[in-house]
C-alpha cells in the first residue's frame, strides 16, 4: 500500500541548532499571516482568470464542450492545489503535537465508548504511515488497549483525511465536507465499538497476545514553533510533492465527464432510485486502492452527472477506508474471522451512510 | 557497531536505511546496517511506529526519517 493518506513518518528533526537569539520570536508568525493574505489575494483570482483563459484567451465558446471542460480544468487544477497546500501545511504543524507514542499512552487503560471516541478523534490528528499499522496495532493492544477502540483508530486514521476533507470542500462545498468528516467519525466510532462488544480478542493471532512489550524508552523532543511551521512545510512538500499529479489526472477525468458526459447520464445508473447501486458501490470500492486526492474529482464529476450523493460518499468511503492490501498486511496480526468481522461491520456502516443521505438529500 | 533499521518496507523505511549506509560508508566507521521487516521482531524492540533506528540495542528514533546531521551524531563522531 502506498502510504499516502496520513503519512508524516519524517518530519522532527531533532538536532538542528535552536534559532539565533537575534531574531524576533514573531517573526514566523507575522510570515505565515502575510503568506496567508497572499494566499487569499490570489484565490479570488482563479474563478475569473479561469473564464479569461478558456473563453478571451483561447476564444472557446461558453457553453460549449470543449470550452466548458477547459474552464472547469484552468479553474479546479490550482484551486485544489492551493487548498491542499494550506490544509496539508495546517494539519502538518498540528501533527508536530501528536506521535503514535503520546496516542497510546493517551488511549491505554481509556474504558470502551470514551475510548472510541477519543482514538476516532485521535486518528485525525496522530501522524501515521500506513506501512506502520501492524506495529502500531502490537503497540496499542499490548498497552491494554482495548480491541475495539484500537479499530476505531484504525478505521479513523485512513478515511477521515485531510486530503480527502479539502477535496471534498474545494469541489463540493462545506456541507459535504462536513457531512463525510461526521459520518466518517461516526462510522469510526461505532464500527470499533461493534468489533468490541464481539469479544473477538482470541482472533488476535496468538503471538500478539503473548507478546510483552515495553515501549522504547525514546525521549520526546521538545519542539519550537519554528520546528513546528518547518514540520509543516515539509509535509507539504511530502504530500503535495507526491499527490499532486494525482489531483492533475483526476481533474482531468473529471473536466471531460464535465463537458462531454450528458446531464443526468449517471442518474440511471447512480441515482437515488436504484436501491442497489450503494451495495455495488461499496463492493466495487474494496478492491480499488486510491488515495482520496485521485478520487475526489471524479467524485465530483460523477455528482455533477446525476449521480445520488450517497451512493458517491460510500464508494468513497470504501476505497479509502477498506483497502485489499492493507487487509493482506493485517492478516499477519489478525485471524481471518476478525479481518472478515471488520470488513462486515465497517462495509455495513458505509452502506448506512449511503442509503441515509439518499433519503435526506 | 551494530545498526538495525526496522520497518516493513516502506518508502521512508528504505529512505531510512540508505540514509543509515550512506552516513557508515562516510564516517568510515565499521557498522553493520541491518534492514527487519518482521513484525513480531519489531515490536520486540517496543517500536510501534516505523520506521526506526536500533544502534547497539539502543533505539535511536521511531516515526519518521532521521536527519542526516541526527544520524552522525549516534556514529561518536
Amino acid at each position: 500500500m502506498e502510504p499516502l493518506t496520513p503519512s508524516l513518518c519524517s518530519g522532527k528533526n531533532a538536532m538542528t541548532p535552536p534559532p539565533a537569539k537575534s531574531s524576533a520570536p514573531l517573526l514566523p508568525f507575522l510570515g505565515g499571516a502575510a503568506g496567508l493574505v497572499l494566499w487569499w489575494l490570489i484565490y479570488g483570482q482563479l474563478l475569473p482568470f479561469s473564464r479569461f483563459f478558456a473563453f478571451d484567451l483561447l476564444g472557446l465558446a461558453p457553453g460549449s464542450h470543449l470550452g466548458e471542460a477547459v474552464q472547469f480544468f484552468v479553474y479546479d487544477t490550482p484551486k485544489v492545489l492551493m487548498l491542499l497546500t494550506l490544509i496539508v501545511y495546517g494539519v502538518g504543524v498540528l501533527r508536530s503535537f501528536f506521535t503514535p507514542e503520546r496516542t497510546r499512552r493517551i488511549l491505554a487503560g481509556k474504558r470502551e465508548s470514551v475510548g472510541n471516541v477519543l482514538a476516532a478523534l485521535l486518528g485525525i490528528v496522530t501522524p501515521f504511515c500506513s506501512c506502520s499499522a501492524v506495529p502500531l496495532f502490537i503497540g496499542f493492544v499490548t498497552a491494554g488497549v482495548p480491541l475495539g477502540v484500537t479499530f476505531s483508530f484504525l478505521i479513523s486514521a485512513p478515511m477521515v483525511n485531510e486530503i480527502a476533507l479539502v477535496l471534498l470542500y474545494g469541489l463540493l462545498g462545506w456541507k459535504v465536507a462536513m457531512l463525510y468528516l461526521l459520518t466518517g467519525l461516526g462510522i469510526a466510532m461505532l464500527a470499533g465499538f461493534v468489533i468490541g462488544r464481539l469479544k473477538l480478542e482470541h482472533h488476535i493471532e496468538d503471538w500478539v497476545r503473548e507478546m510483552h512489550v515495553t515501549a522504547a524508552d525514546v525521549p520526546d523532543v521538545k519542539l519550537t514553533w519554528p520546528e513546528r511551521f518547518r514540520q509543516g512545510k515539509e509535509a507539504v512538500q511530502q504530500i503535495v510533492g507526491k499527490v499532486w499529479i494525482y489531483v492533475v489526472a483526476g481533474i482531468a477525468v473529471g473536466a471531460g465527464i464535465h463537458g462531454y458526459v450528458p446531464e443526468g447520464f449517471m442518474a440511471s445508473i447512480m441515482g437515488k432510485g436504484a436501491w442497489w447501486s450503494v451495495p455495488i458501490a461499496v463492493l466495487i470500492g474494496i478492491p480499488m486502492y486510491s488515495n482520496a486526492a485521485g478520487i475526489v474529482p471524479v467524485v465530483e464529476a460523477l455528482l455533477g452527472k446525476g449521480a445520488a450523493l450517497g451512493t458517491v460518499l460510500a464508494f468513497m468511503m470504501a476505497v479509502i477506508a477498506l483497502s485489499l492490501p492493507e487487509m493482506v498486511i493485517l492478516r499477519k496480526v489478525l485471524k481471518p474471522r476478525l479481518i472478515a468481522t471488520f470488513i462486515g461491520v465497517v462495509g455495513t456502516g458505509i452502506l448506512l451512510v449511503g442509503y441515509l443521505f439518499n433519503l435526506i438529500i | 557497531m551494530e545498526i538495525k533499521v526496522l520497518g516493513p518496507g516502506c518508502a521512508k523505511c528504505s529512505e531510512t536505511e540508505k540514509l543509515m549506509q550512506a552516513v557508515v560508508a562516510e564516517a568510515g566507521v565499521s557498522a553493520t546496517v541491518e534492514k527487519i521487516s518482521d513484525f513480531q521482531q519489531i515490536a520486540k524492540f517496543g517500536v510501534f511506529s516505523t520506521p526506526a533506528v536500533v544502534i547497539d540495542g539502543q533505539v535511536k528514533c521511531v516515526g519518521r526519517v532521521p536527519s542526516r546531521a541526527e544520524a552522525i551524531s549516534w556514529l561518536g563522531k
